[in-house]
């Protein structure tokens, strides 16, 4: 797994973008959600997807792990790339996509068994039951999920019995585990308190330095401080996409601007 | 006057209540008095521990053991069938079915529980036990296995429909966190929705067994009267509601041992299965709240 991805760098080092849209549009049924989107992610940064609710932000983030192939009546044109392969050619498989492309949802859902159960549960679904692995991979990922010190001396405790900003940041936790090289995170903190809010914040910024980051969020100013590059989504467009400092201080568009400066949304 | 009208409706629906509550405790009553005069008699020791129970002989025993391994043997034929079978069904219509198919099928299985016993009964009589002496030789013409098997069948939708709700029921997210890290869909449904729902189906499979358990018709018809110690399957048994079927329908003095012996035998069941629904409850209650 690590050799892979590790391969899997340098080779975009080379040239084709981590994630990257082309042309993509999404229907529900007769419904176009989203239109036209082309969009690129460079390796190692945090792309911000702002706009309103029901703007196809979330659509768009579950494309690149295919979550959407659950939705009945959805339908994709264009094509989604992830280090320059499309990931939905035939002969794709979805488990693999999503050991490389890992999630974290809007609300915390960490499974009700034991925090150790919850981390080590990816790399047992890969059939690795070693305990030494196990116990290994469980405390990395609970460390670079700055939780460890919060939870070390209870890991057979039920992980529902736990806050939850630290539930939030134990299935960011249990998607690491999993060694993904992108993590797709669908408003990480709008469940939770100012505090917490920060933690995953400055966590996001941590995991920067080794993972390729989407994070879809309402709030502006959380696309402001923790982003490299933003992209609004408005009526299920993408209106504008470019450096987050050039979108707040300079967008391009009326329309951004004016979501930007708070006129709607 | 309206007030009038408002109290005699409040008072009368009370009242309804009031029928369900007097009627339970009069029958715990009755059982217990008539129960009391048949231990005057028989003392609890040979109750529990005589293997014979042979009220209806000259020479007269009261072991219900005989009659509980009876209850015991064609339970457990039942829940061997039922739990895989209500489970697949579970399964297959929460996870995999589309919605419109399961709109249609889980009503059309709930009417299983509608059919009849006696029809069971003799469905198991006439089809079922033929069908076993076919393939397996020495099979007698009544017999725990095809009473259990049929008893199995008629409690499927017991466990089916309550395990779908309670499969049903574990939020979308949970799923969405197992496919997200690479999870097959059948891993998702045994390591994460199944234990996930576990309270519901085990509590759901306590009330099949309690419905098995007081299952007379089925029995009575095609398991046998012949009480024994055995856990033979292919032998006949008799359970402890088949006997009460056999002495109330039967022309035994009223007040009599044997007479008695019917409410000793129904206290055990009513302890038994009010054990059952109340740990089923307790189990339902007690996990419910963890998704909220």
């Amino acid at each position: 797994m690590l050799k892979e991805s590790g391969e899997m760098k340098d080779r975009i080092k080379g040239g084709s973008y981590m994630l990257e849209s082309k042309n993509v549009n999404v229907f529900y049924g007769d419904k176009k959600v989203l239109q036209d989107v082309t969009l690129q992610v460079p390796e190692n940064t945090v792309t911000a997807l702002i706009g309103p609710s029901g703007c196809g932000k979330s659509t768009y983030l579950r494309l690149f792990n295919r979550m959407n192939d659950y939705i009945e009546n959805f339908r994709k044109e264009g094509d989604i790339l992830i280090d320059g392969k499309d990931i939905y050619r035939k002969d794709a498989e979805i488990e693999e996509l999503r050991k490389t492309v890992g999630m974290v949802f809007q609300k915390p859902n960490p499974f009700p068994k034991s925090i150790y159960e919850n981390v080590a549960y990816g790399l047992r679904i890969q059939g690795i039951n070693n305990k030494d692995v196990l116990d290994e991979a469980v405390e990395k990922s609970i460390k670079k999920a700055a939780l460890w010190d919060e939870v070390k001396d209870d890991l057979k405790k039920n992980a529902l019995a736990l806050s939850g900003g630290q539930q939030q940041r134990l299935c960011i936790a249990r998607t690491l585990a999993v060694e993904p090289s992108i993590i797709l995170m669908d408003e990480p903190a709008s469940a939770l308190d100012p505090i917490s809010t920060a933690k995953i914040e400055s966590l996001i910024y941590e995991l920067k330095q080794n993972y390729t980051i989407v994070v879809v969020t309402h709030n502006m100013h959380q696309a402001g401080r923790i982003s490299d590059k933003t992209g609004f989504f408005y009526l299920g467009e993408l209106v504008e996409f470019g450096d987050t400092k050039q979108i707040f201080t300079n967008p391009k568009n009326k329309k951004t601007e004016n979501y930007i400066s708070g006129r709607f949304g | 006057m309206l007030k009038i009208k408002e109290y005699i409706i409040e008072k009368a629906l009370f009242m309804c209540a009031l029928i369900t509550v007097l009627t339970t405790a009069g029958i715990i009553l009755i059982l217990t008095v008539e129960a009391f005069s048949f231990f005057r008699n028989v003392s609890l020791y040979d109750f529990f521990t005589d293997p014979q129970w042979t009220p209806l002989y000259s020479e007269k025993h009261f072991g219900i053991l005989s009659l509980l391994a009876g209850t015991f043997l064609t339970t457990v034929i039942a829940i061997m069938v039922a739990l895989p079978v209500g489970m697949g069904i579970a399964i297959y219509l929460s996870e995999y079915a589309p919605r419109s198919f399961r709109k249609i099928i889980k009503p059309l299985l709930e009417l299983l529980a509608a059919v009849p016993t006696v029809v069971y009964g003799f469905f198991a009589l006439m089809v079922v036990t033929p069908f076993l002496q076919n393939i397996i030789p020495g099979v007698s013409g009544f017999n725990a296995l095809s009473a259990g098997i049929v008893m199995g069948v008629m409690i499927i939708p017991f466990i089916s429909s309550m395990s779908e709700d309670a499969l049903h029921a574990v939020p979308k997210s949970l799923r969405e966190a197992a496919y997200g890290m690479g999870s097959t869909r059948l891993q998702t449904v045994f390591r994460v929705t199944i234990p996930s729902a576990s309270s519901g189906i085990t509590a759901s499979t306590i009330l099949a067994i309690s419905r098995a358990i007081g299952e007379t018709m089925i029995v009575t018809i095609a398991a046998g009267q012949m009480p024994g110690l055995t856990l033979n399957p292919l032998k006949p048994v008799q359970t402890i509601t088949a006997y009460i079927v056999q002495v109330s329908s039967g022309d035994v003095q009223f007040g009599s041992l044997e007479h008695q012996s019917i409410f000793a035998a129904g206290i055990s069941l009513f302890a038994l299965t009010f054990i059952l629904n109340s740990v089923s409850f307790w189990i339902k209650k007690k996990y419910r709240i963890q998704y909220e």
